[in-house]
């Protein structure tokens, strides 16, 4: 419950080498990287797709083993991890969209196609804002803490539906068009950009779970014993 | 929980003015999506199964928050919690009375979409069969999100669809799907999968929602 | 040794920045009439809706006939009964569907509390001070072993002052443990057993 008030060094250095390796994976898989022969160097934005991807789903995986680590030990420190991760995996979840409309339009054509994957992230990134501002709304620590938990539970329980939802939906209708699978010689921007945005989410919750533990300390009282008193025996 | 239900009924029964209010929304908004479509005979009965759904997931919000209303005022679900029965009976009880009263609406609804949409079917018990099984993907985290959304001092209306909706995309998918095929034909025999997919959700939110919500009304 | 009816132990209870009550530590025996006296704002309601397991404490422990308020839930609720400033009712039912809720002899315990010919009328129509009574029949019915009242005599005419006092008596014959959260201190001073006063959240000596 006492957060670490020296300045936290660990997250930083994990942001910098984030940083670094991104900026190596971009260049490698932009400018090295031969252009696949199929769809050409619209594909590069695979190698920050696939990786944001990962990061994403991990994100969320990582706010659902908050939740119910919460649920179980009603410790805050699960609570603010899960708000971090929760608001990183938003972001992430976010760009993931961004990133596959950008590829969708001159693929398909459309800045949206109902691609499982791609529609399944849309979910679960209103999904996830839902709970954001359901904490928003809860003034009450605890109440704030056990409802997102809960939400977030249910929200997370919905990922599998939803994708075959909507692939059954798209099997129906059409042909599924998905990217292809990225062949072996493009693996080292892949794997370097997958690590370099797991480094930086990292890194971003672990400052955010550190506001947010701040944040609770301060909206929630010291216990009484600190404060004085020893309770008189009636 | 058969007692928690009779009185969830016995409530229901007392305010039916507001699920008559309800269904009056519902079918307004019917005619507002026709509107949207134009008269183009083809295309209405294209949309109809979509637009229904629409109509009676916005109406849903409505009577799910209603359902809270009362429990609230004086803190009666409180009281209820207090005595020696489990919450999960009462959730349960709250859960199924919605289901019903969502149902019935959903029923009502569809005579007004044959009017206006031109989308009859012969099927009408897979068309009831098909409201049974989206209604109750509605109602299970339909109920518990407005134990939570009615607790809150700020935000109440708001909060609910933005919690609901995007968790119930699959109902509405499969919901709207299946009932399309029933009103469009269906040649290659799908809505049977589509029902699997509504039993699937059902199954699961039934069970997650009635252990959770215990954690959503303890202080 | 049999346990005693309340057993309360460095209990504190937040709400937000300030503990509503901090590090309690009280007993009362079995069959005894408990007065809580304290201003507003004293921690009286807090402790008794811990008692009743209507929230849960912070730090601490309450036991009541030796059942753990967080641990034995269930036990706990089903020995207490509890007089809220809330009035547990709901306003479309009638008196009689209000009570039906909890089961046991309706009729008598409407004709107890007065309301035996508006048994049949909705909640909606009563009087803050008939409220007051049907809340009294919920408690009645639910035949407690350790009956929290909070601020029963609150919207009560002198009639009704009456019959609290009757029905404590009863609760008292019946072997029944009794807390009394109150304002009316000389009233109740006068046929309790132990005083406890809070003040600030804290038990003053």
């Amino acid at each position: 419950m006492t957060p670490n008030h020296r300045f936290p060094r660990a997250p930083y250095a994990l942001l910098a080498l984030g940083v670094i390796l991104l900026l190596l994976g971009s260049y490698l898989g932009l400018f090295v990287a031969p252009p696949e022969h199929f769809m050409g160097d619209v594909q590069r934005i695979m190698y920050v797709h696939v990786p944001t991807a990962w990061n994403a789903l991990l994100a969320m995986t990582f706010a659902l083993v908050c939740a119910i680590a919460f649920l179980f030990r009603g410790d805050f420190r699960w609570d603010a991890r899960m708000e971090a991760a929760i608001e990183v995996g938003v972001l992430l979840a976010f760009l993931l969209c961004c990133q596959g409309a950008i590829w969708a339009k001159p693929t398909w054509g459309v800045w949206w196609d109902w691609d499982p994957r791609l529609t399944t992230t849309a979910v679960l990134l209103f999904a996830f804002i839902g709970i954001l501002a359901l904490r928003r709304f809860v003034d009450d620590p605890v109440r704030r803490a056990t409802w997102s938990a809960v939400a977030t539970i249910i929200a997370y329980a919905d990922v599998p539906i939803v994708y075959y939802s909507v692939t059954w939906w798209n099997s129906l209708h059409q042909l599924q068009s998905s990217p292809a699978t990225v062949s072996k010689s493009f693996h080292l921007p892949l794997r370097m950009n997958a690590f370099a945005i797991l480094f930086l989410m990292t890194g971003f919750i672990m400052l955010r779970a550190r506001l947010a533990s701040l944040r609770l300390e301060h909206e929630l009282a010291p216990p009484p014993h600190e404060l004085d008193a020893v309770g008189e025996l009636a | 929980m058969i007692a928690a239900l009779r009185k969830e009924l016995l409530l229901q029964w007392r305010t039916r003015a507001q699920a008559i209010a309800v269904f009056v929304f519902g079918a307004t908004s019917l005619l507002l999506f026709s509107f949207a479509i134009g008269p183009n005979a083809s295309a209405l009965r294209q949309h109809a199964a979509g637009f229904l759904w629409l109509a009676l997931l916005l109406s849903s919000t409505l009577t799910l928050a209603e359902s809270f209303h009362a429990e609230m005022e004086h803190r009666a679900l409180e009281g209820l919690l207090l005595l020696p029965t489990s919450p999960r009976a009462i959730y349960y009880g709250k859960a199924i009375a919605n289901w019903l009263q969502l149902a019935l609406l959903g029923i009502a609804l569809v005579p007004i979409t044959v009017v206006l949409y031109d989308a009859a079917t012969p099927r009408l018990g897979s068309l009831i069969l098909i409201i049974l099984l989206g209604t109750a993907g509605i109602s299970a985290p339909g109920t518990l999100y407005s134990a939570m959304t009615s607790q809150t001092t700020r935000g109440k209306q708001m909060l609910l669809p933005l919690l609901l909706f995007p968790l119930i995309v699959p109902v509405l998918l499969a919901a709207a799907r299946a009932t399309s095929l029933l009103i469009l034909g269906d040649p290659m025999e799908q809505t049977a999968s589509w029902l699997r997919l509504l039993a699937a959700f059902d199954a699961i939110y039934w069970s997650l929602c009635g252990l959770l919500f215990d954690r959503v009304v303890e202080e | 040794m049999e346990s005693a009816a309340i057993e309360v132990r460095g209990l504190s209870r937040r709400y937000g920045r300030r503990w509503a009550l901090a590090n309690v530590t009280l007993r009362a025996e079995r069959g005894e009439v408990v007065m809580i006296a304290g201003r507003n704002g004293s921690g009286k309601s807090t402790l008794l809706r811990v008692l009743a397991t209507a929230i849960r404490p912070d730090a601490g422990s309450a036991a009541v006939l030796g059942y753990d308020v967080v641990r034995e839930r269930e036990s706990v609720r089903r020995a207490t009964a509890l007089l809220s400033h809330y009035s547990y009712l709901y306003e479309a039912l009638s008196a009689r569907e209000n009570l039906s809720l909890i089961g046991g002899a309706i009729d008598e315990a409407l004709a107890r509390v007065g309301l035996a010919e508006r048994a049949n009328d909705a909640v909606s129509t009563f009087s803050a001070g008939m409220r007051k009574r049907l809340s009294f029949a919920r408690v009645l019915l639910q035949r407690p072993d350790v009956a929290l009242l909070d601020e029963p005599y609150g919207a009560l005419d002198p009639e009704g002052f009456a019959l609290v006092d009757e029905v404590v008596a009863e609760l008292r014959t019946r072997g029944a443990t009794v807390v009394i959260a109150t304002h009316q201190i000389e009233r109740v001073a006068a046929y309790s057993d132990r005083v406890f006063t809070l003040d600030g959240g804290r038990l003053r000596a």
